[in-house]
């Protein structure tokens, strides 16, 4: 029931972008065109899945016994910076492909809020290693829907006429607006659901 | 090169506003915005990091080889973080509770870094301690307009400490300003008017040189 919960709750109910505030940045930067979306929505699955494992480990194995709780925020910016360059060097070399599809997306994801924001979740919620992992997941699979819908929105505009003052970041956020109204839809559908 | 320290401070407010010149660190610019003394608090733990975090890269500046600058200045942001987070949660409690987990985010604000990569890398103490200070108002300055206008709406009345203004509502207040799409509709609306200000500005002074 827990993981369903979680799941759901990444992916529509809490959405990181709409519903949280996270992973603002690179939402609207890199969400001009649905193919790099895609690189980036890819990416940050991956190391948002990765670093949620990484650190609730960190976090149970290390920090907690040692009762370092106050070293948590260097701790797992170190952890996530590493974990970021470390990818990049594998899939230099195993994936060569994909490395030259992500291209500057994989170093960004290290300033992405929404992956130190969700490894900060997971303590403050204390789920262990697997729930941890599995947050990570649903949350990056959420911000992905997120960029993805509003990648294919940004895609239409071209075709528009849109106002000189509204063109760019204005419409962009008025945009993210309307959807993260769509998606305050989800709060009490699931609520009457599961309570 | 020698630029007026005064300049470095006053930029921050209009020429390079960090919210809506620069358009970065929005995330706790929305998140954070719901009220005027959450803006505020949120706004001094900002100023606070990004001068202590431009005047150390500054001064180490000379001795850190480029190839590890970004681990370096991460370390050198994240010290001042924990410093806020552990003085906040000892002496305001409530404050913390409510900011939460956005206030060990300032560490990934992309605001800090970039004055460190653009401008405290490259330039001497005072000048970063005055671009730190002054970009970091700026940013509080944004921070309590927003909060300002959605507290307004959302709740008919600004409410620090005891003060009330208005006194009683003058208006059924709209909720939904509180929530996560009025703040995104919100500031974007605020940089719409603002883009027609500075359109309205540059066509005047167009006039002017005919």
């Amino acid at each position: 029931m827990e993981i369903i919960a979680i799941i759901l709750g990444g992916v529509l109910i809490n959405n990181f972008v709409f519903m949280q505030y996270l992973g603002l940045c690179p939402f609207v930067g890199v969400s001009r065109q649905l193919e790099t979306a895609l690189g980036m929505s890819g990416a940050v699955v991956f190391v948002m899945t990765m670093a949620s494992a990484v650190t609730a480990a960190l976090e149970i194995y290390v920090l907690a016994p040692l009762g370092l709780g106050y070293l948590r925020t260097i701790a797992y910016i170190l952890v996530i910076a590493s974990f970021v360059q470390l990818v990049e060097i594998f899939m230099k070399k195993a994936a060569p492909g994909l490395y030259k599809a992500l291209g500057i997306y994989l170093p960004l994801i290290t300033t992405n809020c929404a992956v130190l924001g969700v490894t900060m979740l997971n303590v403050r919620r204390s789920y262990g290693i697997l729930l941890s992992t599995l947050n990570g997941l649903a949350g990056a699979l959420g911000w992905s829907l997120a960029i993805i819908i509003f990648a294919g929105i940004r895609e239409r505009w071209r075709l528009m006429d849109i106002p000189k003052t509204l063109e760019g970041f204005p419409l962009a956020l008025i945009s993210t607006g309307l959807m993260s109204l769509a998606f305050l839809g989800f709060q009490n559908l699931f609520k009457a659901a599961f309570h | 090169m020698k630029r007026s320290v005064f300049y470095d401070f006053i930029k921050g407010f209009i020429e390079e506003n960090p919210t809506f010149r620069l358009v970065i660190g929005m995330c706790p610019t929305l998140a954070v915005t719901t009220s005027v003394v959450n803006g505020f608090w949120m706004g001094l733990s900002v100023i606070f990091v990004l001068v202590f975090a431009n005047v150390f890269v500054s001064l180490l500046r000379k001795v850190t080889p480029d190839e590890i600058r970004l681990p370096v200045f991460v370390i050198l942001i994240a010290t001042p973080v924990v410093i806020v987070e552990l003085v906040m949660k000892a002496y305001l409690p409530a404050m913390y509770e409510i900011l939460g987990i956005f206030v060990p985010l300032i560490v990934v604000n992309c605001i800090i870094i970039a004055r460190a990569e653009a401008f405290a890398f490259k330039h001497p103490v005072l000048n970063s301690f005055a671009d730190g200070l002054g970009i970091g108002s700026g940013f509080t300055a944004n921070l309590i307009l927003i909060s300002a206008i959605r507290e307004f709406l959302g709740t008919g009345q600004i409410t620090v400490g005891s003060f009330r203004f208005p006194q009683a509502p003058l208006f059924e207040p709209a909720a939904v300003m509180l929530t996560p799409p009025g703040g995104f509709i919100c500031l974007g609306l605020l940089m719409a008017i603002l883009n027609v200000l500075l359109a309205r500005r540059e066509r005047k002074m167009k006039a002017q040189a005919v």
